[in-house]
């Protein structure tokens, strides 16, 4: 009872690296408050799952098969998982912002009328004192965000209602299994209330893999290659880092041109303007054609291994070497940094 | 006999955080709001296309925007007009003050009981919160089945609307029973533009709070004709429990704020050192600029 549940996401057979994440820090969590970190995992043929969930520190496996549960449906998931909470009464529970999780944690959360924060850039435990009535409370869950476009970081609580719910997106917690998994055990869910037809008013018809349209406009950090990147082996670099920092890879046009990169990627005059809050340009000369498309960022870290590229003028941070050794350094120092 | 709908879009009046530029903090490092235009949620843009096509493949149907926010958000609805809608309504009451999502969702639910739609239609989120809560937690309170993330209502077949929806690794199509919540992602089709003759019918559509300011600014003529008037409603005209309503009704409290200052106007050198990068990084993080 009062323990910490973390809804695990499935994909292709295997758990989703978001679901090791928030367990990786719900076993953080759990430890501050001397509680336990339980999952909950919802599918069809699921059960041989457990042991990896086990090995990141759930002792208890709270688990939902049946055939009519095998693709994520709002209805019947929400039924489980909110039936589930109600009986077990967990203090927190855990959610990635994946299109599931954003979908199923709101439902979840106003049947329950429980708070929730969504995109969690950090979870914490502290206590809070109520300005008016001088009540105290212990052992809250910090959930911190970022809000109005990135312009502020929000410390949400909620001091009176239970479950504290949070999602949080893929990468932004470490995700690290223990040396020796915990003797977990499963506990079957019994799924008959959840699977009535009035939770079966949305049906799938088709589902398939499509590529996801190259958007770099929508987003708050952008990893951008020239020509002095080289090659388009050596754009992966980038795309790492962007992966590490949840980020979209940009180009310039010479980048671009020599087919590093897809146009769509393309910034400056001739491709996209971009205003994110983090531009990282590398082996970007800077020429005027690529600055007018992004020297409104509000923060630009250039790279690059002429000391005299224009590029630097312009940025916040300008670093002179050379980006083979400089990205997996950054790739390397945010992973041990990052909380 | 053909098919008619009732479609509420549900839209939000926010402020433009998209276009962040150096000048949108102050010296001080806080938010200058003054900066930011006040602008119709960019995917709100995208859910009153999907119902405006609505109404065109089944004439007949109409298309109301419901909004919720301060007197100045009846813009939200005048923009709806123009762009092709048939109405709106405007939600606002002192008593929605400090609401969070879910006292949010509580306010437009009881709305919607009012305006009894067949389908709402909302964008999957706003840029002022990015949480995209209020679309699955209207769904939940008027206890309809939700479709998230959708980039295309593609039909309504034997009963059932058949909507394409925008996942991380694919699509996928789902079939709904109504009445609904279809929750609009920025993928889907952008919004047809304003329409001459709708701004020239439209222009002068107000609330009677609007109409009444207007008497003391009397550069502006004072609102008339009835089919113009804007409806205001509160919590006297929805009903519901008032404790369910903004602050009281939010289990979310707002614990810290804290202010972005962007530092480093001059260039900071750096070296590919452990160190630096280290440093860097340090510094990003601590911004929080990522992570």
């Amino acid at each position: 009872m009062n323990n910490i549940i973390v809804y695990i996401e499935t994909e292709g057979g295997k758990v989703s690296d978001v679901s090791l994440e928030l367990l990786t820090k719900g076993r953080m969590l759990a430890k501050k408050l001397s509680c336990k970190l339980e999952a909950l995992l919802i599918g069809h043929k699921v059960e041989s799952l457990v042991e990896e969930l086990y090995l990141y520190g759930a002792e208890k496996v709270h688990l939902a098969d049946d055939k009519k549960l095998e693709h994520y449906l709002t209805l019947p998931y929400s039924a489980i998982t909110i039936e589930l909470f109600k009986k077990e009464k967990p203090q927190i529970a855990l959610f990635g912002a994946t299109s599931i999780g954003r979908d199923l944690a709101p439902r979840v959360s106003s049947s329950l009328v429980s708070g929730l924060t969504a995109d969690c850039t950090s979870l914490e435990i502290g206590d809070h004192k109520e300005n008016k009535s001088g009540k105290e409370y212990k052992n809250l869950l910090y959930q911190i965000r970022p809000a109005f476009g990135g312009n502020i970081i929000a410390t949400i609580i909620n001091p009176d209602h239970r479950p504290q719910m949070a999602t949080v997106r893929e990468g932004v917690m470490k995700k690290e299994p223990l040396d020796t998994a915990v003797k977990g055990k499963v506990s079957k869910i019994d799924v008959s209330s959840a699977l009535i037809d009035e939770n079966f008013l949305v049906e799938i018809i088709e589902r398939h893999i499509e590529e996801r349209k190259i958007d770099i406009k929508g987003s708050p950090i952008i990893v951008s290659g020239g020509f002095g990147v080289g090659s388009k082996e050596n754009f992966n670099l980038l795309y790492d880092l962007a992966s590490a920092l949840g980020a979209q890879v940009g180009a310039s046009r010479a980048a671009v041109d020599a087919g590093f990169a897809e146009p769509a990627r393309q910034v400056g005059q001739t491709g996209v303007t971009v205003r994110p809050k983090l531009y990282i340009a590398v082996g970007i000369s800077g020429q005027i054609q690529h600055t007018a498309g992004m020297d409104q960022s509000a923060m630009i870290i250039s790279i690059n291994n002429d000391a005299n590229a224009p590029i630097h003028q312009i940025a916040d941070y300008a670093i002179v070497g050379d980006l083979n050794e400089i990205i997996p350094r950054m790739i390397k120092s945010y992973k041990q940094n990052s909380k | 006999m053909t098919q008619k709908f009732k479609i509420v879009v549900l839209a939000k009046q926010v402020p433009d955080t998209r276009n962040v530029g150096k000048n949108a903090m102050k010296e001080d490092g806080t938010v200058n709001r003054a900066a930011l235009a006040a602008i119709f949620n960019p995917e709100d843009m995208n859910a009153l296309e999907q119902a405006l096509r609505l109404k065109d493949r089944f004439p007949g149907s109409e298309v109301l925007l419901l909004t919720m926010g301060p007197g100045r958000a009846a813009e939200v609805i005048r923009e709806g007009y123009y762009r092709g809608a048939d109405g709106g309504v405007l939600l606002t009451d002192r008593k929605f003050a400090g609401a969070d999502t879910l006292a949010t969702s509580y306010a437009l639910s009881m709305a919607i009981k009012k305006m009894n739609p067949h389908i709402i239609i909302a964008g999957r989120q706003a840029i002022d919160g990015d949480t995209a809560q209020v679309g699955p937690q209207v769904a939940e309170k008027l206890n309809f089945p939700q479709v998230t993330y959708a980039e295309e209502i593609q039909g309504f077949e034997d009963g059932k609307l058949v909507v394409k929806r925008r996942l991380e690794r694919g699509v996928e199509t789902v079939k709904t029973t109504l009445p609904a919540v279809i929750t609009v992602h920025a993928t889907a089709p952008a919004c047809r533009p304003r329409n001459a003759k709708q701004i020239m019918r439209y222009k002068h559509a107000r609330t009677n709070s609007e109409a009444l300011d207007n008497e003391h600014n009397s550069y502006l003529p004072v609102q008339t004709k009835e089919e113009l008037i804007i409806p205001e409603w509160g919590v006297a005209d929805v009903g519901g429990e008032e404790i369910n309503y903004g602050l009281s009704g939010s289990p979310t409290k707002v614990k810290k704020i804290e202010n972005i200052v962007f530092q480093a106007k001059e260039s900071k050198k750096l070296t590919s050192s452990v160190e630096d990068i280290d440093y860097l990084i340090t510094e990003l993080i601590d911004s929080h600029t990522i992570g």
